[in-house]
């Protein structure tokens, strides 16, 4: 397998029609469709792009839409014009899940169980503002999959900090200024993880530089019924100061540093985990991004990386990232991190 | 059937025959009879189809109607006090939305100081969040405003809240006549949403608006508004039809067409006002009462027009608008603007506090006798507010601290 043809590939038309991908197919529904104002290289829209066509695919075009305030709603419904395909309902900042538990509610009363729903933000208004609405549609399992775009910080505002932003990520808010070293290490949540305490049906990662992952994740969704949620990492170039080319190269180095470990599970269990291909270090991820810009100035913040190391390396222990890949962190390896740091383990991905 | 019942039961029974496809609420006293009534008959299948959806707050509860009632179901919740508070930026949602979810609010005052007992504070501090609010005097009126509430919210494509008061009203016993299924059937046809999230039609609903067209679309909330001033009559005039009494509409007199002094008011204590106002006619006291069934809309031609005779007017208000005084009587002296009337605003019953008959007597009698205040607390305890405003001086103290070891 490569990255140009089969599983990784998003096109590919040399596969046979049912192998290719979702967004290969000439029928794709275009649910997030031309003409929205997302910024070049936004992993968000391509992530919405993803999961809502997969949606419509596997609901046979059944489908409503509960959106939370923020870059992607803004982007995609600047009146009189919207850029959705499918029935989409924006509310507010911090009610999706639960407009989407009240979708499915009425649904459910008008017998209509031909008719599915996903409701859709970024981190904020999931991981933060939304959690409580999001927590009590899990512990419910209200008939809905949740899907949040995680590009770790508030990009709709200005950058400024989450919950779901790393540690030593320049923000808004967290600027590596008076002696702090960008956001502080041992905060923020781990939703994924927190999804599964719920012991909800089904709870999955993945990234933008998976497509075919992402599409098979929706559809073993769509295949359940009741609370389901992914958790789908979107690189920000705008927010990150990454190049807008480098979307899903950055997308793909968050998981194959561990920093973003890419699985699934059912009823709180983990079912699977999606390997390290190549490892790579963290540096190599982290140097992608003005964020981290910071930690390597002269001298270089070594104490700083070590610890995101130990990070991933924390990650790739609890998930089994790399049961049999190649360990190119490891054949790179010369002090800066590694399993060799003897940061102490940090409690987050 | 007239039957002696709790008022939440009344209204729990009541709106379940208003056969809301999802319920969902959180509980919040005096709220909870009224939910935990319509769960029950949720749950022994008297009101099915029905999704009761018990959530993690009020945010939640009035967020779920929005969904339910943009994905085409009849939606409706129950709230108080801090709960509605929680609810607030979902209230201006749901409205801007057109979304004609049906709420009742069991009116309660908010803290702090916590409080669980009545006034008005709660819906008065939304005054503006475009729904429209309709005020119950009795249980029985309670029990009517719901059914005409989903017809008038329907009608316009708008929320409408029903307030009662809450444990006034909501706790308590009274001959109420029940509505059957059959009557409300008559009364409420099916619900036809205006919009609806539909795979077969999608639409977007909730898009960004900029300033090309956001004065436009603010506008057309106050004109639904407006547009309510004549849909609430012409319901409350249906329903007497039905019904064969008279119920809700914009204002109800009493006693007030010759009346020198009418007391304006929202809520059960016009009852309290109604015998005190009977005892002093007794007296050859010219005074009268005036009901405002609807503070939103508020109707300021039919409230100009029945104070039209009027020599002055005692606007009594359980809510306080600190730094200002009434909420309601800045609302009547707008009315009455070119009217040479005297506006008196009192302040009563906070937090629960009875409001006596005697009381509002010696009340009407210094309105009568050009000895009321513009701005009067009633019944208040001068001395203890003194004695705190005069250590308040002293220390910066604030007047709720307990046990401070002063």
């Amino acid at each position: 397998m490569n990255y140009q043809v089969d599983s990784f590939a998003v096109g590919n038309r040399l596969l046979e029609p049912e192998r290719r991908s979702v967004q290969s197919r000439t029928d794709r529904a275009n649910s997030l469709t031309c003409g929205h104002r997302a910024c070049r290289g936004c992993g968000e829209a391509l992530g919405a792009r993803y999961a809502v066509d997969a949606a419509m695919r596997a609901s046979g075009g059944q489908l409503i839409v509960a959106n939370a305030t923020g870059c992607l709603e803004v982007f995609s419904t600047p009146f009189p014009e919207s850029a959705w395909r499918p029935p989409w309902i924006h509310s507010l900042f911090g009610n999706a899940p639960a407009v989407a538990s009240g979708i499915a509610a009425a649904l459910k009363a008008k017998g209509r169980d031909d008719v599915r729903v996903l409701g859709q933000g970024g981190d904020g208004g999931t991981v933060d503002i939304g959690f409580g609405c999001l927590s009590g549609m899990f512990e419910r399992g209200d008939d809905v999959l949740y899907v949040c775009y995680d590009n770790q910080a508030y990009m709709n505002t200005g950058v400024q900090r989450s919950g779901a932003t790393p540690a030593a990520a320049r923000t808004a808010n967290t600027k590596p200024i008076g002696g702090h070293q960008g956001a502080e290490f041992g905060q923020g949540k781990d939703l994924p993880r927190i999804a599964m305490a719920h012991e909800i049906p089904y709870v999955a990662t993945a990234t933008v530089a998976e497509p075919r992952d992402l599409e098979r994740k929706v559809e073993r969704a769509m295949e359940l019924r009741g609370a389901r949620y992914l958790h789908v990492f979107v690189p920000c170039p705008l927010g990150w100061g990454s190049e807008p080319r480098d979307t899903i190269r950055v997308a793909r180095l968050a998981k194959e540093t561990g920093l973003f470990p890419v699985f699934e599970a059912e009823r709180g269990e983990l079912t699977g985990v999606s390997k390290i291909r190549r490892r790579a270090p963290v540096e190599e991820y982290l140097r992608t991004q003005q964020r981290f810009a910071h930690l390597f100035g002269d001298p270089p913040n070594r104490d700083a990386i070590a610890r995101i190391q130990a990070i991933a390396d924390r990650n790739i222990r609890r998930y089994g990232l790399l049961d049999g890949a190649r360990d190119r962190a490891s054949e790179l390896d010369s002090g800066g991190g590694g399993s060799k740091s003897d940061a102490k383990e940090e409690g987050r991905p | 059937m007239l039957r002696q019942v709790e008022g939440s039961a009344a209204v729990a029974e009541t709106v379940a025959r208003c056969r809301p496809e999802v319920v969902c609420a959180y509980p919040i006293s005096p709220q909870t009879h009224i939910v935990e009534g319509l769960s029950d008959l949720v749950r022994d299948g008297t009101l099915a189809p029905c999704e009761y959806v018990t959530v993690e707050s009020e945010f939640a509860a009035l967020s779920v109607c929005i969904g339910a009632s943009a994905a085409g179901a009849r939606a409706y919740t129950a709230t108080a006090s801090q709960g509605l508070l929680f609810m607030a930026e979902a209230l201006y949602n749901a409205s801007g939305l057109g979304l004609p979810i049906v709420m009742t609010v069991t009116n309660r005052a908010i803290g702090a100081p916590i409080n669980i007992w009545n006034d008005h504070s709660d819906a008065m501090s939304q005054r503006d969040c475009g729904w429209v609010q309709l005020y119950a005097a009795d249980n029985q009126e309670a029990v009517d405003l719901h059914m005409q509430a989903f017809r008038i919210a329907e009608r316009l494509s708008l929320p409408v809240m029903v307030c009662m008061d809450g444990f006034v009203l909501t706790h308590a016993y009274e001959r109420i006549d029940v509505p059957s299924a059959e009557q409300v059937d008559a009364f409420l046809p099916p619900f036809e949403p205006r919009q609806v999230l539909d795979p077969a039609a999608p639409v977007t609903i909730g898009a960004l608006v900029g300033p090309e067209a956001f004065a436009e679309v603010r506008y057309l909330s106050h004109a639904r508004q407006m547009q309510a001033l004549e849909a609430i009559p012409d319901v409350a005039d249906e329903f007497a039809r039905v019904f064969d009494r008279p119920s809700g509409g914009l204002v109800h007199g009493y006693r007030a067409d010759d009346a020198e002094t009418v007391v304006v008011a929202l809520g059960s204590v016009l009852g309290t006002i109604e015998e005190a106002v009977d005892a002093m006619r007794e007296e050859g006291v010219r005074i009268g009462a005036l009901a405002v069934k609807s503070f939103r809309p508020f109707p300021a031609r039919t409230v100009r027009a029945a104070l039209r005779r009027a020599k002055r007017v005692v606007v009594l208000e359980r809510a306080l608008a600190p730094g200002a005084g009434g909420v309601l009587s800045s609302d009547v002296r707008v009315a009455l603007k070119e009217a040479p009337l005297d506006v008196h605003t009192v302040v009563a019953g906070l937090g629960g506090r009875p409001i006596g008959g005697e009381s509002l007597r010696r009340l009407f009698a210094d309105a009568g006798a050009g000895r009321l205040e513009p701005l009067t607390f009633l019944d208040l305890d001068r001395e203890r507010v003194e004695a705190e405003l005069g250590a308040t001086a002293l220390n910066g103290g604030s007047g709720t601290t307990v046990g401070s070891g002063a």
